[in-house]
């Protein structure tokens, strides 16, 4: 025998299910009335400073579905890379925001302001991105991938250069399709399986 | 020290695996190719706060919060409450519980959801609230009922209630499902079964409660949570390598 920690475990986790929009954003699931409006709407508010831009998406499955019950949120700083809460954040930038795919077509879309750089551990910065956190049905514990920008230099970015298959960074990076617009896809399985963070 | 630093590396063995051939969504569903291993870095060792602001008076009760406290819901009446904890042992205080759950027939008010047993028009199944500075949160709720779903031929979903936590990095963020104790449909579930060490799947299943049970009111269940936590250890601001 030996000493005992006084440590405790995690709680394990278990799938959000079909109807994780009824806890997370009721309005969604056609609950109305409980909260004045859902947690997380908006990542940001009018007169955020900084790019606003607007990513769509969807959530692919290993057969190329794409999921109608997916939830996603997101996390990011504002665009000089503080967080809500930091001092001297932007005031207007929630950071946090919670979002559906479309229950007919699977799309999803995020409105915020591009992301400035945040520190890396040990010194040095990481490339603007924005932390995702996927849920649904038939996912036993939520996946955890980041959006990255095609227009900006990721060159040196910490958790992109620890990609050893180089061609996988490519499913981390949003692509630009438009003035402020960007497109990003996730795919949970197969080809172009999407880098998820294990952290 | 306890809101900052690194958080402890996920223990991996402790979660269902992605993959589980009973769970049949989660065949299509789950990565094949390995996480990317990596230490934490500010973006999830930061998260989102919720101040009280946010919430109602009623946000807690699922019994009322649906008719705002015009007409309660049918159900044997419960009390779920506990704490939320770090792997520290150290309460989360302030911290967002979000639950949502099935009536006391077992059928949610959800558009997708088409099962015969009908709506509650007093029960909307969703209910949220802060804990306080000892991590200790409650709810007051029906008893959900447990229901049948599509995956093998006869899969039914024992009671559960589903649940949300924050934390206060995104790093940390769960979400899980409270079993009752004493519900023989555990053993049968795909879903409950996706966790493969019997232990921790004991720590999903909430005790009848009776020292917070009140008297021709309501019974009480006690869930507790434990969350990821940070290292606390006082070589955390080393040069890197050194
Ligand atoms: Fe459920």
């Amino acid at each position: 025998m030996v000493q005992k920690l006084d440590t405790l475990i995690e709680t394990p986790s278990q799938t959000a299910g079909p109807y994780v929009h009824i806890g997370c954003i009721p309005t969604f699931a056609g609950v109305e009335g409980i909260y004045p409006e859902d947690l997380g709407k908006r990542a940001i508010e009018d007169g955020a400073k900084g790019e606003r831009i607007t990513i769509t998406g969807s959530v692919y499955d290993g057969t190329g579905w794409a999921l109608r019950d997916a939830m996603m949120e997101t996390w990011q700083p504002d665009a000089a890379g503080k967080f809500p809460g930091e001092a001297g954040a932007d005031p207007k930038v929630n950071g946090f925001c919670r979002f559906a795919a479309d229950g007919e077509s699977g799309v999803f879309t995020l409105e915020t302001v591009k992301p400035g750089r945040v520190p890396a551990r040990g010194g040095g910065t990481q490339a603007p991105h924005i932390a995702v956190w996927i849920v649904a049905r038939g996912i036993n514990i939520g996946l955890l991938t980041r959006i990255y920008f095609e227009d900006e230099d990721n060159e040196g970015d910490p958790v992109l250069s620890r990609i050893e298959q180089r061609h996988r960074v490519d499913t981390l990076i949003a692509k630009k399709t438009g003035e402020g617009r960007y497109h990003f896809d996730i795919r949970l399985q197969g080809e172009n399986e999407t880098v998820f963070l294990d952290l | 020290m306890t809101d900052q630093g690194p958080l402890i590396p996920r223990n991996r063995a402790i979660h269902p695996p992605a993959y589980d051939v009973a769970y049949k969504t989660a065949v299509t569903r789950s990565p094949n190719l390995p996480l990317l291993s990596m230490e934490s870095t500010p973006t999830e060792e930061n998260g989102p706060t919720f101040g009280h602001s946010t919430l109602g008076p009623l946000d807690n009760n699922l019994i009322l919060n649906y008719t705002q406290g015009k007409s309660p819901a049918v159900g044997e009446r419960i009390l779920v409450h506990g704490r939320v904890l770090d792997e520290n042992a150290r309460p989360v205080p302030n911290t967002l519980v979000e639950i949502w759950q099935a009536n006391a027939g077992g059928r949610y008010r959800h558009k997708k959801d088409t099962y015969f047993a009908p709506l509650d028009p007093n029960f909307g199944g969703c209910g949220r609230t802060l804990t306080d500075e000892n991590g200790y949160y409650q709810f007051l709720t029906i008893r959900p009922g447990a229901y049948p779903w599509p995956n093998r031929a006869n899969d039914w979903r024992p009671m559960h209630i589903h649940f949300s936590i924050f934390g206060h990095a995104f790093g940390q963020r769960l979400i899980s499902q409270m079993y009752f104790e004493g519900d023989p449909l555990i053993d049968r579930c795909p879903i409950a079964a996706t966790i493969k060490d019997r232990s921790q799947l004991d720590r999903l299943v909430a005790p009848l409660d009776m020292s917070a049970a009140r008297p021709m009111d309501f019974l009480a269940y006690k869930f507790d949570i434990v969350l990821r936590g940070r290292r606390q250890t006082m070589f955390e601001n080393k040069i890197e390598g050194m």
